[in-house]
């Protein structure tokens, strides 16, 4: 239960980052979801990302719908605002806030009910619009919280725990993602923190609509035989097309991987991201290519997961809407009243 | 000649222009109007439209009223008729000893007129096809050449009118001279062949003064901008949209960075009225001014957020332009029907602010301070006005701002405040109002984070289902909202000239028809007090006023007396005590309905005593 205090004191030899923080001074309370749950894996690489990146812990507005992952946010960045919203809708919160302050980083959670059905409309929008966020769905196939029912994203064929057959068609998020335009898009697999860490890092220093489907089984009502979203599903059938590092003036953030082919990609922020390739061929700035691997490999049933698509020189709505460097949470009225006088011209104008 | 006495008045009737949609006469008919209101002639304009794009029947209603009755009259004095489909109701609708003004290019049969009006007919069709070739050239200026006629036969000062074009062509001379060549060649016409001035006149006058001539909807949209909004998220929806335009008109002119041209506000046009009010909701909630623009539908669709809004305590300011429900409804028709379902918005107990604004200044003022009362009150203030007021020029007094105001951003628990060691917990209550701090996301490395939900939680965000904690914190809402009567405009009263126990509670677009309506009464003998209500919850004064009258009118325009209701549920007033007068055909309500209605009623509660009727 979220109300369990968590012991604030901690080794007075914990590693610290640039700014002076230890790894705890990034987390949360106590997650309140079921032993061995997926997401409670991606909530230690977002803590681990943030801290490797040396955010400034309160700096992150990190804002989630309903569901078992909308509930996390409580469980990671402690000394930031939180915000879960309503089912479906956090897109929009999450435009707003990002609207009312560019200088906060904006982390959304959210899960497959949350964004491929209530929330398929809002998901789409804000990638649309390029909001400048880090959008993390954690997809496990199924409502946890309301005891494993289907989600949009489970899988043609694939059985609930009660032994019922789904028989719609799912939804690819990434695919619809890629196909509406967001600049960085990623899959990858709560069981593999070595690719999601450097995943979720990259994410965060990307400026615009960045999109990460984290496939994270549930233990409860969806990681049996005949799911396609188990543990043991994913492992044998994860397809990942390259692994990364994201070095941000600074060692590169260590990364368990076998040795390729690398590619280095700068972004808009100065930072690089180190692709090391498992597929020679797979190419993360071609958008329509990235459309038809994902599709190929689909049908062949299986999951890529890896950097699928990046536009370093991606644009946000605030460059697209042309608003002030300044925040427009801190305007006050000598900067937003045009005062009595123009109001006198405005009168004179209406006779 | 008409076998009933043609109407004779100066500077008092009503002109209806009957249109086709689409046919470019929005704005002849507007000038026409705005002529009128440069003799110094109080008008009072209203448009019938359907909710269609072309095609279909418009009216555009203009009052002319030098006693400056802004209310719609009802009936018709001249009727314009230039739309063949709805002519025999058109031609219906006119007051015996009315006039009808037609295009008389096509013969029509002696039937399709009546004996009791005066016709009069001018040949639009063959006069515009004299003059211009280009089809669309002839249909513009045919409605120029009917706005010169009508100056004859009204004896308008031509001057005026020309004056009017000078200022909307400005720039464009060769648009100006061609319609004032227009405007001339339908005068002269008229002057040549027909009886000019006929019973219906304008007369130069000075009751305009420095009054401004403004659709609500604009007004509203600029309180925004001087209120300091800078985030607006809207769905287009009837007759809602051109707040959002008009607050994207204003802000290009008034909020962009002189020195780089950038942007001191955020509009999105929303995929929907979820997303609008969530994006409203995500940037009050970061310490942005926020607002969006709605009607009914839109109001159904955001519930579930302004739920949210009120539990949470999240800032916003909601327009409800309100038109006919339920449903789809009349989309293009007004009504005060969304009391009830502002007032209670979402599921759960919930109680909203409401502001109910007269006129285009009122939405000026309201608007700009339910900015002030969202960051003080830190919830949803609804501003309530109607497609009557929204979407028609207004004559209304001149918009005012004081240079010395500052915005009130509420209770804000500071960096610097947190670090003198303050007590921060998000729903504690400090200071007996109901209203905590909050903080703003970013503000301090350690200290003032909370997190925010719709679910259950003690005095320090700390989620909690226990029961005690889930009350303390719904009667601390409790408190806030009795807050929030001292803080929303007052009720406005005034009294009859004699003591009376009978007294009449109305509010916003019902101004003035009701203002107009207490003449007529009095007329007729019957004296009322009147309320003006002004916001939601209701000042003290509203129960002391029910207290001080025995039978006490609420004048709405729904069907089901939502504001009776309302004051019935809040007020715990015996329902009897309140009479409904309510007017919901889509159609403003009119001074003759309500003075018919009251009368009537009043005579109803005139017992004659016992004795008196037998001897």
């Amino acid at each position: 239960m979220t109300y369990i205090a968590k012991p604030k004191f901690h080794h007075p030899g914990l590693k610290k980052n640039e700014l002076g923080y230890t790894h705890r001074d990034y987390e949360g309370k106590i997650s309140t979801l079921c032993a061995g749950c997926g997401h409670d894996s991606i909530t230690a690489s977002i803590i681990e990302a943030c801290y490797e990146l040396s955010i400034e812990p309160h700096r992150v507005a990190k804002i989630s719908g309903i569901g078992c992952s909308s509930k996390t946010p409580d469980y990671f960045l402690g000394n930031s605002h939180g915000f879960n919203s309503v089912h479906g809708r956090m897109p929009s919160v999450l435009t707003g806030a990002n609207l009312a302050n560019r200088d906060l980083i904006y982390l959304g959670v959210s899960g497959d009910g949350d964004s491929a059905s209530i929330g398929f409309g809002q998901f789409a929008h804000s990638i649309r619009r390029g909001v400048n966020m880090t959008y993390i769905v954690e997809n496990n196939g199924v409502y946890g919280l309301t005891k494993g029912q289907f989600s949009a994203t489970a899988d043609r064929g694939s059985k609930s725990k009660k032994g019922v057959t789904n028989t719609d068609n799912a939804i690819d998020l990434v695919a619809i993602a890629l196909q509406l335009g967001a600049t960085f898009v990623a899959r990858s697999f709560s069981g593999d923190k070595a690719q999601l860490v450097p995943l979720i890092a990259a994410a965060i220093r990307h400026k615009g609509a960045s999109f990460i489907d984290v496939i994270s089984p549930c233990i409860a009502f969806n990681n049996h035989a005949g799911s396609t979203k188990s543990f043991d599903y994913v492992r044998e059938h994860n397809d990942a097309v390259n692994r990364l590092d994201v070095l941000v003036s600074r060692d590169p953030i260590a990364v368990d991987y076998a040795p390729g082919t690398v590619q280095v990609v700068e972004q808009h922020d100065g930072s690089k991201v180190a692709l090391r390739k498992i597929d020679a061929d797979y190419d993360p700035h071609d958008r329509l290519g990235a459309q038809t691997f994902l599709a190929r490999h689909a049908a062949k049933g299986q999951i890529v997961t890896g950097l699928l698509y990046v536009d370093p020189d991606a644009e946000d709505l605030h460059e697209h809407l042309n608003t002030v460097e300044t925040p427009l949470n801190t305007l006050e009225a000598d900067t937003l009243c045009p005062g009595s006088a123009v109001l006198d011209k405005i009168n004179a104008s209406l006779r | 000649m008409p076998d009933k006495k043609p109407i004779s008045s100066v500077n008092d009737f009503v002109v209806r222009f009957a249109n086709v949609n689409g046919s470019g006469s929005a704005s002849a008919n507007e000038m026409f109007a705005r002529a009128i209101l440069r003799h110094g002639v109080p008008v009072s304009p209203r448009n019938i439209f359907p909710s269609n794009i072309q095609g279909l029947p418009t009216w555009y209603e203009v009052r002319v009223t030098e006693a400056g009755h802004l209310g719609a009259r009802g009936g018709v004095d001249m009727m314009v008729a230039m739309n063949p489909q709805t002519w025999d109701k058109d031609v219906a609708g006119i007051e015996p000893g009315g006039y009808l003004f037609y295009d008389s290019t096509k013969p029509m049969p002696s039937t399709k007129f009546r004996d009791d009006i005066t016709v009069i007919g001018v040949p639009l069709t063959a006069i515009t096809n004299s003059t211009y070739t280009d089809p669309r050239q002839r249909q513009l200026f045919k409605n120029i050449i009917y706005l010169g006629a009508l100056s004859a036969l009204l004896d308008m000062d031509p001057k005026l009118i020309e004056q009017l074009i000078g200022e909307q062509y400005k720039g464009k001379e060769k648009l100006l001279s061609s319609n004032v060549h227009a405007l001339h060649l339908g005068r002269d016409w008229a002057l040549q062949n027909l009886k000019c001035p006929i019973g219906l006149r304008v007369k130069k006058s000075d009751k305009v003064g420095d009054r401004i001539f403004i659709e609500g909807n604009s007004a509203a949209a600029l309180g925004a901008v001087y209120g300091g909004a800078t985030v607006c998220a809207w769905y287009p929806i009837t007759p809602s949209s051109s707040v959002a335009e008009a607050f994207t008109a204003h802000c290009k002119k008034y909020r962009h960075d002189p020195e780089t041209g950038k942007a001191k506000y955020a509009i999105v046009q929303g995929e929907d009225e979820l997303a609008s009010i969530g994006i409203v909701i995500g940037a009050s909630w970061n310490g942005a001014r926020a607002f969006t623009a709605t009607s009914g539908p839109g109001i159904s669709l955001m519930t579930e957020f302004i739920g949210l809004s009120y539990f949470a305590e999240i800032p916003a300011v909601i327009m409800n332009i309100q038109r006919a429900g339920p449903s789809t409804g009349m989309p293009t028709r007004t009504q005060q029907c969304d009391i009830i379902a502002c007032a209670y918005a979402s599921h759960g107990d919930t109680k909203h602010v409401l502001l109910f604004p007269e006129d285009p200044a009122e939405a000026f003022e309201f608007a700009a301070a339910a900015f002030d009362l969202a960051d003080r009150l830190q919830t949803t203030i609804f501003l309530m006005l109607d497609l009557d007021i929204g979407m028609n020029h207004r004559l209304c007094r001149p918009l005012k701002w004081d240079d010395a105001r500052q915005y009130d951003r509420g209770k804000i628990m500071t960096a610097e405040m947190l670090e003198e060691g303050r007590d921060f917990g998000r729903y504690l209550d400090v200071d007996g109002d109901g209203i905590p701090y909050r903080t703003y996301p970013g503000t301090h490395p350690t200290k003032g984070s909370y997190f925010t939900r719709g679910t259950s939680r003690d005095r320090y965000a700390r989620y909690s289902e226990e029961g005690t904690v889930y009350a303390d914190n719904m009667q601390r809402l409790v408190r806030k909202f009795e807050t929030a009567q001292d803080l929303v405009p007052r009720p406005l009263q005034a009294n009859a000239e004699r003591p009376t126990k009978y007294g009449v509670i109305y509010f916003g677009s019902t101004s003035p028809a009701m203002d107009e309506a207490i003449g007529l009464l009095e007329a007729r003998g019957h004296q009322l007090d009147r309320l003006r209500i002004r916001a939601f919850p209701f000042h003290s004064s509203v129960a002391s006023f029910l207290a001080e009258h025995d039978f006490v009118y609420v004048v709405e325009q729904n069907r089901d007396s939502q504001l009776r209701q309302l004051i019935v549920n809040e007020n715990g007033i015996d329902p009897v005590r309140l009479v409904p007068i309510v007017h919901y055909d889509g159609t403003p309500i009119t001074a003759r309905f309500i003075a018919k209605t009251i009368g009537d009623h009043q005579d109803h509660l005139k017992v004659t005593p016992l004795r008196k009727a037998v001897s």
